[in-house]
């Protein structure tokens, strides 16, 4: 019974909020949005919040989450998760919001409620996966694309402007959960995901979380997983620092 | 008890909202819809609102406005917005996905001149953007209130309508009304024998009335059980054509039944009268008094509903009229309405006074009524 054995294989890998009957999932193969996913996921099940999350994901490849977890969860507009899980929030005060974003949904189209959210000290969670484009559109250039990385909209190589969020949410809200993690290590970005959890569940206000993602379609790196893992630990973590704001 | 007042437009509205026990505003400023959300500020910040759980937020901008009214539906509350002209634009993006999953978002929305800032009295430029202005098919219900009085009956109202047909809802007002001074009976909904239709949480409502099957278009909805606990999924991204069709379908399916019992007109004048003036809003308030003073066979016909519009009233009201008036602050925004709803029923000449931005006067409807009949 192969496929018996891959239902159990896979429920033992998913953190228990995960949906099996949603398994597998559709994210490309070797994605790093599972593993954030997953992260969370565990997060969850540690604390015991499953029951209280307001899950939102963003349309982008985030999008693909939407039944990833016996979640209460919303598909919102793409940039407009963070807004929508604001007002959700402000309704239900026992609600544990979060807000799953792409890097061009949260630091572009949605930026404006992003940085107002960080200010107003507003009570969610948001989490950016971070993998330098916009990958469900097919690979265009986002605000987090590295100087020179050739992109479909920066075929000659993308200028030398990029946004650190982390750091610029840290200097507009010294009270908030700020951090920056990594799909490669995932007893960290566990963690970060718990002590971000724990920070909206104490009331204490904004919580942000990116995370960097590996995206082997966009980055062409889908024929090698050393590749994929090269460009994440050694390109995107040397532009965007790990760690703690 | 009812009590007499003398009122502001926008103040009226934010009694109507507390008198339809909303609880949440989301909002951003912009004349002349201001003082609706000053209002509510008040109300929300004072020791009763803060003991009744009012919630308001000023929000980045009106798409974040849009959104978060959505997040507060979502999560259950009679909750509103109220905006104007180029922030009428912006929270289209919202109104879209309310219409796409059924969500009872309320808005005031006061209309100003327009194309672009423009001024900020009078105009009837957004009734196509508050029906039709999603990137869909105009399932939203939009309220056209002629009076200070209308403005607290229909803006209490929207809210039952909102949640009881789980439509997107909105009351249509402008600039002229929004800052008019007047007396209006205020009033307690019980009183009426109007009841309150109950709100319910979309997500985090674990002992639900009605079963979001029944409101949310089926390919936008998962629900699952994990240890006896219930899970919604909702989504508004789709896959294939086919379930885009599905929702579409389901949603006319609900719009259909609704609106026989939503759609809603004044008639004032002769019956059966030979010329039949069509107008909305703050003009038929004017046509009203040109129709009640003019001699002959004349009437009015006031859509109250601009969506789902009037089109059997219409023409029943048209049937034995020789001229048709269509008089609005617009180019051809009622206008357009009108004759679709008349497209091949009836065969006289309609006369189309479009003054956008521009009030019209009662003198000026007496007019075009004169000069009809003369012709
Ligand atoms: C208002 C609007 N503009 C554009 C799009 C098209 N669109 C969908 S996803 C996306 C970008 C997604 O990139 P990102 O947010 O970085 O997420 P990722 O796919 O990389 O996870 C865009 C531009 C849209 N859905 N809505
Ligand atoms: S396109 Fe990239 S981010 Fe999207 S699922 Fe595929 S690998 Fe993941």
């Amino acid at each position: 019974m192969p496929e018996e054995m891959s239902k159990l294989e896979i429920r033992s890998a998913l953190p228990k909020c995960a949906r099996l009957d949603s398994k597998p999932h559709l994210f490309c193969p070797g994605c790093g949005h599972p593993e954030v996913l997953k992260a969370l996921g565990f997060a969850v099940d540690e604390l015991g919040l499953q029951r209280r999350i307001a899950f939102g994901v963003d349309i982008g490849c985030s999008l693909l989450a939407w039944d990833f977890f016996d979640f209460d969860t919303v598909e919102t507009h793409h940039g407009r998760t963070v807004p929508v899980m604001v007002g959700l929030r402000l309704g239900n005060p026992e609600a544990i919001a979060v807000a799953y974003v792409g890097d061009g949904g949260a630091y572009a189209i949605g930026a404006g409620h992003l940085l107002n959210a960080a200010i107003r000290n507003d009570n969610i969670l948001t989490i950016v996966v971070n993998n330098g484009l916009y990958a469900m559109t097919g690979g265009q250039e986002a605000p987090t694309t590295h100087p020179g990385w050739k992109v479909k909209t920066a075929p000659y190589g993308a200028d030398q402007y990029y946004i650190k969020a982390p750091e610029i949410i840290r200097n507009v809200n010294p009270a908030a959960f700020v951090a920056r993690g990594i799909t490669s290590r995932q007893p960290e970005l566990r963690q970060l995901m718990k002590d971000a959890l724990q920070h909206i569940n104490g009331n204490h206000g904004f919580a942000f979380l990116e995370v960097l993602s590996q995206c082997p379609l966009n980055w062409k790196t889908m024929d090698s997983a050393e590749a994929t893992f090269r460009v994440l630990e050694q390109e995107h973590a040397k532009l965007f620092p790990t760690g703690r704001f | 008890m009812s009590e007499k007042n003398f009122l502001m437009g926008n103040e009226v509205l934010g009694r109507a909202a507390r008198a339809a026990q909303a609880d949440a505003m989301y909002g951003y400023p912009i004349t002349p819809a201001s003082e609706i959300m000053h209002f509510w500020a008040g109300e929300a910040g004072s020791e009763a609102g803060h003991d009744q759980g009012l919630v308001f937020q000023q929000a980045e901008d009106e798409i974040g406005a849009g959104f978060m009214l959505i997040g507060g539906v979502l999560a259950g509350r009679r909750a509103f917005t109220a905006t104007a002209g180029p922030g009428h634009v912006l929270m289209q993006d919202a109104f879209a996905m309310a219409e796409a999953m059924r969500l009872p978002v309320v808005a005031y929305i006061m209309q100003r001149g327009g194309p672009s800032t423009s001024t900020v009295i009078y105009s009837q430029q957004e009734v196509t953007l508050a029906c039709f202005g999603g990137n869909g098919n105009g399932f939203r219900i939009v309220y056209a209130p002629s009076t200070l009085q209308e403005l607290f009956d229909y803006g209490l109202k929207v809210f039952n309508t909102a949640w009881k047909y789980r439509f997107p809802t909105f009351l249509l007002g402008d600039g002229y009304l929004a800052k008019m001074l007047g007396e209006v009976e205020l009033y307690d909904p019980a009183e009426r024998g109007l009841e309150i239709v109950p709100t319910e949480p979309y997500l985090l409502e674990k002992k639900r009335g009605i079963d979001l099957k029944n409101v949310i278009p089926s390919p936008e909805l998962e629900v699952r059980y994990s240890d006896g606990v219930e899970y919604a999924c909702l989504r508004n991204c789709l896959n294939m054509e086919e379930e885009t069709l599905t929702v579409n379908q389901e949603i006319k399916a609900a719009w259909d039944k609704m609106a026989k019992e939503v759609v809603e007109h004044e008639y004032v004048g002769q019956s059966a009268a030979k010329t039949v003036v069509v107008a909305q809003g703050i003009v038929a308030a004017a046509a009203r008094q040109a129709v009640q003073e003019a001699s002959g066979s004349v009437g009015l016909f006031r859509p109250i509903t601009l969506n789902p519009f009037p089109v059997e009233a219409l023409r029943r009201s048209v049937a034995g009229a020789e001229r048709i008036i269509i008089a609005e602050s617009a180019y051809n925004q009622l206008g357009r309405m009108v004759k679709d709803a008349l497209y091949g029923q009836v065969q006289v000449p309609i006369t189309e006074y479009y003054r956008p931005s521009m009030s019209i006067l009662p003198e000026e409807i007496a007019e075009l009524i004169k000069d009809n009949v003369a012709v």
